[in-house]
């Protein structure tokens, strides 16, 4: 069974989920990954254990253009595979239909080379699926799976495709920061509405920066404008999966819960004692976010945490 | 011009849904059924282009049981101008979805599709993509932003690095995120007069589409559930406790 991986790309560079969607995927076999960007990026893939080949395109970033990018490699592979981004979102489905093949995604668990697992109604159940195509369009959720080692030296195979889009890419809006990826991090800090505005997510800012922490939010705190939107985590936002989730001024709706379900550990900070997430947190402080977050900082502060 | 609009009939996204105890699925008799709230944000986009006078005529789309013509009726309430119903009551997949609607704009050719940009019951968040990839059409999905400007869309979507603008000529296909518009409310006349409006019954049958499921649902179980934790008392102890859990994951 071979395998071809959609590399994540952030910016042009290797995203760091790209590592996670390898080892999910080397489980079904030996992977090429596509790597449809620069140079380095190619050079960066080649060192992930699990790579047989890297196949280095010219860039590619709207999803008609790497469909058919896809499309024309696919032949020789039983599984075609990306991660459950965005692009990952955007691409594979399109791929699948011009192939004609049902495709499975949001993969949590593989149980079996075509027995997989994924969440639905918002990670409130969870989904069996054995698929019985010929060959399979898969996408692995990244921060359900632990990140393939490095210290590989894969052959880089340059492909010279010329791959058109009928769709233009305009501008990007990216949101400035040297915070860790969210769906990747190991600790994330979120903060809620009740944070109040983006002054208050300085606060939530401040603390994430002491644990060398990603910053999350709400969709309410999103759509309040106290927060980018790729900060979002939830149902339709970033699912992530960090050993250490820190939820600032969170009460805990369905849809937020579902972003947070795989977080090894739960830390709540509320006033209300019986918001939903406190009463699923493996341990909760009860007050006002606006008083602990500044001692909280200084307390982490003073103890010298190397992060 | 015409725009298309598919709309899903799904459990109401504010009922807690539960697992049926052979793990066979979800329960869905007697539970609370409507319109996907990604859907409605897809029908306000196309009424508010129309109101605009950017399009003439509104088309929703629903495939699914008889019981799905209320999502259409809700549709053609908040302003949309006729319905067809795909009646099937059998389960289908999105593939299978995506083709029954390229039948659908093969024959009424739309210069716009809108679609939510996923279900809130499958998750899948497919069909959007796949009829683009069928009917040869761009796409933009996870729109939170949509321009027209003669014959071309400009799309700004929510991507994982933050938001992008993209261009893409039509006939093209758009699939909606949350922050696109604030769906609106159809007032009663609206709503009784979306029963007049014009809304065509067919059988799945009528498009020759293969409906033969691809994947096998083994089972659909409830996820682990957590166990309550414990409470601290004071700012101390809670920073003595994170600085606990560091340490440990450093050693690991």
């Amino acid at each position: 069974m071979s395998v071809l991986v959609l590399a994540e790309l952030d910016n042009g560079a290797l995203s760091a989920s790209t590592a996670r969607i390898v080892a999910a995927a080397s489980q079904l076999g030996p992977v090429d990954l596509l790597v449809p960007g620069p140079a380095a990026a190619a050079d960066q893939a080649a060192t992930i254990a699990g790579i047989a080949k890297v196949i280095h395109a010219k860039e590619v970033v709207l999803a008609d253009g790497l469909a058919n990018l896809l499309a024309g490699l696919a032949e020789p592979y039983t599984v075609i595979a990306a991660a459950a981004s965005t692009t990952g979102k955007d691409v594979m489905p399109r791929l699948a239909a011009k192939l004609d093949i049902q495709p499975v995604t949001d993969i949590v668990a593989i149980e079996a080379p075509n027995r997989f697992v994924r969440p639905v109604y918002a990670g409130n159940a969870l989904e069996t699926v054995t698929d019985g195509q010929a060959k399979h369009v898969l996408t692995f959720r990244a921060s359900a799976f632990r990140p393939a080692a490095s210290g590989n030296a894969a052959p880089i195979q340059p492909l010279d495709a010329q791959i058109a889009s009928a769709a233009r890419f305009i501008a990007a809006h990216r949101t400035q920061s040297d915070i860790p990826d969210l769906s990747t991090a190991q600790i994330v800090v979120g903060g809620g509405v009740s944070v109040g505005s983006a002054e208050g997510f300085k606060l939530v800012e401040q603390l994430g920066h002491v644990l060398g922490a990603a910053i999350g939010a709400t969709r309410a705190a999103v759509d309040a404008g106290y927060a980018p939107n790729d900060w979002q985590v939830g149902q339709t936002g970033k699912i992530i999966a960090p050993d250490l989730y820190i939820a600032v001024g969170i009460s805990g709706a369905l849809q937020h819960l579902a972003g947070i379900q795989g977080a090894k550990k739960i830390i709540a900070i509320n006033t209300d004692p019986e918001a939903p997430i406190v009463k699923i947190a493996d341990l909760a402080l009860i007050g006002d976010l606006f008083e602990i977050l500044p001692q909280l900082t200084a307390e982490l502060e003073k103890s010298g945490l190397k992060r | 011009m015409k725009i298309l609009v598919a709309v899903k009939r799904v459990v109401d996204h504010n009922v807690r849904i539960r697992v049926r105890p052979d793990g066979s699925g979800v329960e869905t008799n007697g539970v609370r059924m409507s319109m996907n709230p990604f859907c409605k944000h897809a029908v306000e986009a196309a009424v508010q282009l129309a109101e605009a006078g950017s399009a003439d005529e509104v088309v929703i789309v629903s495939i699914g049981p008889k019981a799905a013509n209320d999502v259409i009726l809700t549709a053609l309430a908040m302003g949309a101008h006729r319905g067809i119903l795909v009646e099937s009551d059998q389960s289908l997949e999105t593939l299978v979805i995506a083709k029954l609607l390229a039948r659908i704009v093969d024959e009424e050719q739309p210069d716009l599709v809108l679609l939510g940009k996923q279900a809130v019951d499958d998750d899948s968040n497919h069909v959007g993509q796949m009829l683009a990839a069928l009917t040869d059409r761009p796409q933009a999905t996870f729109a939170s932003e949509i321009k027209l400007d003669g014959n071309a869309l400009e799309v700004t979507r929510e991507v994982d690095s933050g938001r992008e603008t993209i261009a893409l000529p039509l006939p093209a296909i758009v699939t909606a995120d949350l922050r696109l518009n604030t769906p609106r409310n159809a007032a009663l006349p609206m709503v009784m007069k979306a029963r007049s409006k014009p809304l065509a019954v067919r059988p799945v049958a009528e498009f020759g589409v293969d409906l033969t499921p691809r994947l096998k649902v083994e089972q659909v179980a409830s996820p682990p559930e957590r166990a309550a934790g414990k409470r601290v008392n004071s700012v101390a102890e809670l920073a003595t406790a994170i600085a606990a859990d560091i340490n440990e994951m450093e050693a690991i």
